[in-house]
């Protein structure tokens, strides 16, 4: 009756020093959506390199098994000839090319030996249609927002004529519209007979669509479920992940009391010159001490745009008007150092892009925001530095054997904690966290949110921007919402609903 | 028994350690073969004290110009214009002296005002107008050659008969009066600065055991201080046995311990590595990512300018071809001296061994009678050599 496009055995690779994936058996049927889960490391996305190839065959042990046929990949060349096609985290595309340049990128259409473009933009239109995307094929990809990005890859894979199609996490960076508007692609390919697996962290989205989930644990299979057999919900998901049960994703805080108002933007209104147009329309938002106040829209609502308009404006937005109040006291900053000087941090949504700097350590990272601290004469004390550093890494649950580890060699939610470190040792008044918890697993997502808590305990503010609403839902104290570079709605925590927060979301 | 385990540990853990540092150690073996082969070569002519000092002296110019390009190379920048930098602030010093008569040391502090000035129209040029480094020096490179020519253009080259000033990259430091053989002094260095590398180690491992952070295991310490204090004595009893330390040594230790000191334990020098890593991180936690690119432009033209003096010092005079080339050594010496081309990593320590390998090269060469156009071939395959093996092991410690 099982009729496997798929079947992994054993699958076992090492790295030095670790064992990635440690007898791993995954099985995946024909014309399903597949779900694979599992905590960050937990060897999702090694496995699914083993599977196109990019772990060449020989450094791993066990059979691949694909159409009945064990296969020997040397390279993603050799998967994708017999159809399998896999879809990174970060697309790889270029922005510059047009969209039927890109689709066809690597497999060009050839008559003779060169690129019979008239063919191709005819294919490649129709490949976009394939995937609902009814645009110009010749405009430039960087003219899309990033979920008909997304669609363009999935595109190109149809393009490739793919049997199995591997998304690794592709709806980390879309909004809910975008992502909704993605599993129902997936749902249809799957009527024409493409077989998918996913890798998510988001389990909603997981319940949602998959046919079968599989569970991934510290390079091991937990459980393959069948979703038709029993309907499985996030908590069993959750507790096979993380080996035990979670019955509160956001934990409570138990002093709510709030302080005065530290924070407040009148009017705000910013152009971008880039752009040529305003960008955020008379702003008004303000935050007291000891609340966490959720900044929640849908991508390209300008919530990334307004933390860099008033975090001294890295970006080089021009501010045509309004006024931005610390505590009461009128201040416009001209750099982020100055931002960081009167109390304000921000944590970027882009921990890798511009958050931290991977070829340094956790010392170094931890740090560098207020060497002005730890400077005495000329020098810095190197020896105060490490005790810092050392306080952070066991106080906030940084996993890595010392303080001496390079941040690119950690894993998402150990970055993002340095990212928290780091500004802890500032000590604003006010922190924007910006995307805090994307691509991070369940387990280190909680240590995330109770550190938020307790920060706020202490007297911090925090600003929260986020795209999932029912992170944003279960941590604020109350929350504004954005469209379109407005404040189109504000809501206490006891008032908001995922609906009511939606529909203030589209409106414009 | 237990001896035997220890000893077999010792085996297992410096082979570690050579792994983990593959990069450094083959620095240092490369430098050591190429000394060896020109010594074999030249029969004994290379490792001759005179050499030696001679070989310093020929180098000054270039660690110079190389610690300053490290910096700029961290921070993922190029400076092409270096050379002509270099050239036409030592014209500046020889008119200066000579034609008008300006006492040779206030001569040396104009050209490093004048450096300053290069640095800041440079630095402000790609800093605050956004044109990228490459094309802002490369246009340094034709305008500071025509000011080298059009300063020479009346007189031709021109001679410098000053001896304090000449002395700077000829001469040698003065000796004690004690009538001895050898150069007291020298010695007398030579052993203050074991000392104080002994010490500065032995402080450094304290401290991390203090945090218990791994560390070397006795013996390969000690073993690394032995063989660390034995290459200072030897080269200080080398060049004691001829005429003492250079004034060129001197310099350019000088500016070494303060570039170190500034990279390794200040702000600033944490700031350089935090943009050449990411400069938008950088940006973002706070830290005037201009301000810093700046004053790496500018301490670049300063030590040009120090180069340019140390270059006509030692020809003794200033000619309209100083200067042609001299960017290519620097920027070779600090990658071969494991600047990473991707920026970020590099130490400035690391960058005067890499100038000592190129230099080196040319010194042993020209005893060997070398053609020059050879001795191109050859200095570019060694750099390209020492890049790719760079750019590889970097990429396997990923």
């Amino acid at each position: 009756m099982n009729d496997y496009i798929l079947e992994m055995n054993n699958i076992t690779k090492e790295f030095p020093g670790v064992k990635a994936l440690n007898n791993v058996n995954f099985k995946v049927q024909r014309g399903e959506i597949h779900c694979l889960v599992g905590e960050n490391g937990a060897g999702k996305s090694t496995l699914m390199k083993v599977l196109s190839g990019v772990h060449q065959f020989g450094t791993y042990s066990g059979d691949i098994v694909y159409n009945g046929e064990v296969q020997s990949f040397k390279g993603i060349a050799d998967s994708e000839e017999k159809g399998i096609a896999i879809i990174y985290q970060e697309l790889a595309l270029i922005p510059e090319l047009s969209l039927y340049e890109n689709v066809y990128f690597g497999h060009e259409i050839l008559k003779g030996k060169n690129i019979d473009w008239n063919e191709t933009i005819v294919k490649a239109t129709e490949m976009l249609k394939k995937v609902r995307l009814d645009v110009d094929p010749s405009m430039k990809l960087k003219s899309l927002g990033v979920g008909k990005q997304q669609l363009v890859e999935i595109a190109k894979a149809l393009s490739k004529d793919v049997k199995l199609l591997i998304l690794d996490e592709p709806t980390a960076a879309l909004n809910e519209d975008d992502s909704q508007n993605l599993l129902n692609l997936i749902k249809e390919l799957k009527e024409q007979g493409v077989t998918s697996i996913m890798i998510s962290h988001k389990l909603r989205e997981i319940t949602a669509i998959a046919d079968t989930i599989t569970v991934l644990r510290d390079g091991a299979t937990i459980c393959s479920m069948d979703c038709h057999e029993h309907e499985v919900t996030e908590a069993e998901i959750i507790r096979h992940m993380v080996g035990r049960d979670m019955d509160n994703i956001y934990p409570q805080r138990e002093d709510k009391t709030c302080g005065d108002v530290v924070f407040e933007l009148k009017d705000w209104t910013v152009d971008d010159p880039k752009k040529g147009r305003e960008i955020l329309h008379n702003i008004n938002i303000n935050v007291r001490k000891g609340e966490i106040v959720g900044l929640q829209g849908l991508m390209g609502a300008g919530r990334t745009e307004l933390a860099h308009s008033v975090f001294g404006n890295p970006t080089g937005y021009k501010i045509t008007g309004g006024t931005l109040l610390m505590e009461g006291k009128e201040q416009r900053f001209k750099n982020p150092k100055e931002a960081i000087k009167n109390g304000l941090a921000y944590v970027t949504e882009d921990r890798k892009g511009n958050g931290l700097i991977l070829i340094q350590d956790i010392r170094y990272n931890t740090t560098i925001a207020n060497l002005e601290k730890l400077t005495e004469g000329l020098a810095i004390n190197e020896n105060e530095e490490i005790r810092v550093a050392n306080e952070y890494k066991d106080a906030i649950n940084i996993k890595a054997p010392s303080i001496e580890q390079k941040i690119g060699n950690l894993s998402g939610g150990n970055q993002q904690k340095v990212q928290l470190a780091k500004w802890m040792f500032v000590n604003p008044k006010v922190l924007i966290l910006d995307e805090p918890t994307r691509g991070i697993d369940v387990g280190a997502k909680f240590e995330i949110y109770t550190l938020m808590n307790k920060l706020v305990e202490q007297g911090m503010s925090i600003i929260m921007i986020s795209s999932e609403l029912p992170e944003v839902l279960g941590m604020s104290d109350r929350l504004y919402v954005m469209s379109e570079g407005k404040i189109t709605g504000e809501f206490t925590s006891e008032e908001a609903t995922e609906q009511k927060v939606m529909e203030m979301a589209i409106k414009s | 028994m237990e001896n035997k385990k220890q000893k077999q540990g010792l085996g297992k853990e410096a082979v570690q350690l050579l792994k983990s540092n593959i990069r450094d150690y083959m620095m240092y073996i490369a430098l050591v073969v190429i000394m060896i082969f020109f010594t074999i070569q030249t029969h004994g002519g290379f490792i001759q004290a005179r050499n030696i000092a001679n070989l310093i002296n020929q180098a000054g110019y270039v660690a110079i110009l190389a610690i300053g390009m490290t910096l700029i190379l961290i921070l993922v920048h190029i400076d092409l214009s270096v050379g002509y930098v270099a050239g036409f602030c030592g014209a500046v010093a020889a008119v200066l002296i000579t034609q008008f008569h300006i006492n040779e040391w206030v001569a040396i502090l104009l050209v490093l005002v004048l450096g300053l000035v290069i640095g800041l129209y440079q630095g402000l040029l790609v800093t605050r107008v956004g044109v990228p480094a490459f094309v802002t020096t490369l246009a340094g490179m034709f305008i500071f050659r025509g000011l080298l020519n059009l300063t020479l253009q009346k007189t031709g080259t021109i001679i410098i008969p000053n001896e304090g000033f000449n002395a700077l990259s000829n001469g040698f430091i003065p000796d004690l009066p004690l009538g001895s053989s050898i150069h007291v002094l020298t010695m007398i260095i030579g052993v203050v600065a074991v000392i104080a590398a002994v010490y500065v180690q032995i402080r450094a491992r304290n401290n991390k055991l203090k945090y218990n952070f791994s560390v070397p295991s006795t013996p390969i310490f000690v073993g690394k201080l032995i063989v660390l204090s034995a290459i200072i004595m030897v080269i200080m009893w080398v060049l004691a046995s001829y005429s003492g330390l250079p004034w060129t040594a001197v310099i350019v230790g000088v500016v070494l311990l303060i570039y170190n000191y500034m990279l390794t334990k200040t702000r600033l020098g944490r700031y350089i590595y935090g943009i050449g890593g990411n400069a938008q991180a950088a940006e973002l936690s706070g830290i005037n990512v201009k301000k810093v690119t700046l004053f790496a432009f500018c301490s670049m033209s300063v030590l040009a300018a120090l180069a340019g003096v140390l270059y006509t010092s030692r020809l003794q005079s200033a000619t309209p071809t100083a200067g042609l080339g001299f960017e290519l050594d620097a920027i070779a010496s600090s990658y071969i001296g494991g600047v990473a081309v991707s920026g970020g990593i590099g130490r400035v320590t690391n960058t005067i061994i890499g100038t000592l390998v190129i230099m080196s090269l040319t010194n042993g060469m020209n005893l060997m009678g070398v053609d020059i156009s050879y001795q191109y071939v050859v200095k570019g395959i060694i750099f390209i050599v020492a890049v790719a093996f760079d750019v590889r092991t970097r990429s396997k410690a990923k």
